[in-house]
């Protein structure tokens, strides 16, 4: 403090030296443009069995979103939240997982439960107000749909954590929308991730959107990818219409958890083609050029034309495999009406390991209003 | 041959079940703030670290939500945690995570799925504590449907339900009153002792009153049981609920229909408070046995305050008296 009480004036600009903090980058990683075009080196060299199955299960989830939009406005789903764009993201790094691998979703991922072998009835199911429909097949290391947004992801850590702790070796890969990355839940995990350096890879699907509110609004940071330096572990930003560079940012994190590496942050670059879920109406707070644009840069037809290219894939061979989804689909749709079982005392089922007394004698009381009033089918 | 016992307080109690448990079974997995290096600011985590290692007694950040997400993963995967929340106040911060998830788990998965974690933490009053470290929130996990909610009175019941807690394979809320931590010491055996959750316990018997009562309260309802037989020749029966969810309706009950008269005691807020449940279930099940209005002494509807003036919020012994002897005369 000088004499008269004020401060010494500051030193300016170059005068004051200053350090630059080694913080970690962020790279950017794209393989296959929006042309379908690859750079030859940078090509992962997946083999041609594998490129077919992921198409096939493209195919699959692009035709089964559409078709449950068609069914929810006929009545027979409810509320469903489709996944028209976000193939490319979700399938390039459930690829890189082992059928032994932790999968922890949010609710726009189902495609990665296609891929992992999951009955298509049981979707439909669920959609259609059936609890069964999530009741996690026993060979799958799956974890259900979590609405709660990001709430999944400290569950995510806890199994990670859980895995490496009875020495298996292997890897949860988690996902959350860039809504998510707002909320508390994924800070906390991300750091707890950090600390205890689990084997977990979490990758967000930034389509943009989170209902109304886009991606600028959501966070200042310039990516989500960044947030990964605040919790001490690598984040990767792709481009998340490209399966070929998801895969390889996936699998490079994959390998690095499975190695003892800790965490890495994958952030796919995507968008929303569709709507939030069937009870939204993005014509209110988004325009029809920036989705046209978007199309435009789509999953879809960049992938065919890099397997047309690689002679994986033809005119014949297209038609051959959407006969072939319409026809899985169909079936699916007809196996989980046929069981969709109306037995309302079903919700009494798998409270607790063992129903108390009390619990018991509601039950009873179910029954027998039902038995009474001859209504015990669900509706 | 008998087994050896030593006088416990509830905090020597509780470590010894944890002690005993994570010796069983390697599954068992302790996580929360300052529970391992620091021992637990309670000092109930004593001694877990050294033994079991920091693998298994984790020193989490700052965040209970990540902490009760993380155990319950780590449930999902099979492992049994017990997550600790360091003041039942600060449980809030994680309680979506327990309604949203760790109630709901085996519902959501049709038992693909489910949770065995005991979340444990201190709670209740009458420690001239700072804001949010002596509230009684007990009912806000009652009425979640999947959990289970678990309040010892003494350091036997709290060895006897934490090993039945740890061992339950749903989840478990257990609330440990504080102010009982090192109040009140009782024998405790070392040989394991379970208790099943779900079972109330008549601690003293009688004809002419069921008190019920839980936690910290229960002492005091026994001093007035002690009152009313000294001064007013009547035998009040008390019941140690011990299990707030499932509750013991068949015990208190049978109490009630013998002794005709009831009075539930809880220092939690009145309105909606597990006394309110009590006397639903004495009114569906004992009404024709009924001599006087079932009664609930309890804290009054205000939120707990500076502990200068706590005694205007927890009942004390004078006020279930008061209740008492009213409901004997009516």
């Amino acid at each position: 403090m000088m004499e008269n009480g004020s401060r010494k004036p500051h030193k300016k600009g170059a005068d004051v030296p200053r350090k630059t903090l080694d913080l970690p980058v962020v790279e950017y990683l794209s393989i296959l443009d929006a042309d379908g075009h690859v750079e030859s080196e940078l090509d992962p060299q997946i083999p041609p069995e594998d490129l077919k199955r992921l198409y096939r299960t493209f195919l699959l989830a692009r035709r089964f979103d559409e078709r449950m939009l068609r069914l929810q406005r006929q009545g027979r789903i409810g509320t469903f939240g489709p996944t028209r764009g976000h193939e490319a993201a979700v399938l390039g790094s459930v690829y890189a997982l082992r059928q032994t691998d932790w999968l922890v979703p949010y609710y726009r991922e189902w495609p990665a439960y296609m891929w992992r072998g999951w009955p298509l009835d049981n979707l439909v199911l669920y959609y259609a107000g059936f609890a069964e429909g999530m009741r996690v097949p026993d060979a799958n290391r799956d974890l259900p749909l979590c609405i709660p947004i990001a709430s999944q992801l400290p569950h995510a850590v806890g199994l990670a954590y859980a895995a490496r702790y009875k020495g298996e070796d292997s890897v949860t890969l988690t996902y959350f929308g860039d809504g998510a990355s707002s909320h508390g839940d994924c800070q906390e995990a991300m750091n707890f991730a950090g600390v205890f350096q689990v084997p977990l890879v979490f990758l967000c699907l930034n389509n943009q959107w989170a209902i109304s509110l886009p991606r600028v609004k959501q966070t200042r940071a310039r990516t989500i990818a960044q947030k990964a330096i605040a919790y001490g572990f690598p984040g990767i930003q792709v481009d998340g219409n490209d399966l070929l560079a998801v895969y390889v940012a996936t699998k490079e994190a994959v390998d690095r958890a499975r190695q003892g590496g800790g965490p890495t942050l994958v952030e796919t670059v995507t968008y929303r083609l569709s709507l939030h879920t069937t009870a939204d109406d993005p014509t209110k707070y988004r325009s029809e050029d920036e989705v046209k644009a978007w199309e435009a840069k789509e999953p879809l037809p960049r992938f065919r034309r890099y397997l047309e290219a690689k002679g994986l894939v033809t005119d014949q061979v297209d038609a051959e495999i959407e006969a072939e989804v319409d026809a899985e689909i169909r079936a699916a749709i007809e196996r989980a009406e046929a069981r969709m079982d109306p037995n309302l005392m079903d919700v009494f089922e798998h409270v607790y390991a063992e129903p108390p007394a009390e619990f018991l004698a509601q039950r009873k009381e179910l029954a027998r209003h039902l038995a009474e009033s001859g209504d015990a089918r669900a509706s | 041959m008998g087994r050896e016992t030593c006088k416990l307080t509830m905090v020597k109690a509780i470590n010894l079940a944890l002690h005993q448990e994570m010796e069983r079974d390697d599954d068992v997995i302790v996580l929360g703030e300052d529970v391992g290096v620091d021992e637990g600011v309670f000092r109930v985590t004593e001694g877990l670290l050294k033994k079991f290692g920091e693998q298994r007694v984790i020193d989490t950040p700052l965040a209970e939500g990540a902490i009760v997400g993380m155990a319950i993963g780590m449930a999902i995967y099979g492992l049994k945690p017990i997550p600790e929340m360091q003041f039942s106040g600060f449980a809030f911060q994680a309680f979506h995570q327990v309604e949203n998830h760790a109630a709901r788990y085996r519902a959501r998965t049709r038992g693909r799925y489910h949770i065995q974690m005991v979340l444990r933490m201190p709670y209740g009053g009458g420690v001239r504590a700072l804001e949010h470290h002596s509230e009684s929130e007990e009912a806000y996990y009652a009425h979640t449907p999947g959990l289970k909610i678990v309040i010892p009175s003494g350091p036997r019941s709290a060895r006897a339900l934490m090993v039945s807690a740890i061992r339950d394979p749903d989840p478990v809320v257990f609330f440990e009153p504080k102010a009982l931590y090192h109040a009140v010491k009782e024998e405790v055996p070392d040989t394991e002792e379970t208790w099943p959750i779900g079972r109330a316990r008549v601690s003293r018997e009688g004809t002419d009153l069921t008190l019920i009562a839980y936690g910290a309260m229960l002492h005091k309802c026994l001093e007035v049981a002690d009152r009313v037989k000294a001064e007013d020749a009547a035998d009040v029966e008390v019941i140690d609920l011990l299990s707030v969810s499932p509750m013991d309706t068949e015990t208190i009950a049978a109490s009630v229909r013998k002794t005709g008269r009831a009075v539930v005691a809880h220092e939690a807020q009145r309105t909606c408070g597990v006394g309110a449940e009590v006397m639903a279930r004495i009114v569906e099940s004992a009404f024709l046995q009924l001599e006087a209005p079932v009664r609930r002494v309890t804290a009054p509807d205000i939120v707990y305050p500076g502990f200068a003036r706590e005694r205007g919020w927890l009942p004390d012994v004078e006020q279930v008296l008061r209740a008492v002897r009213e409901t004997l005369t009516f």
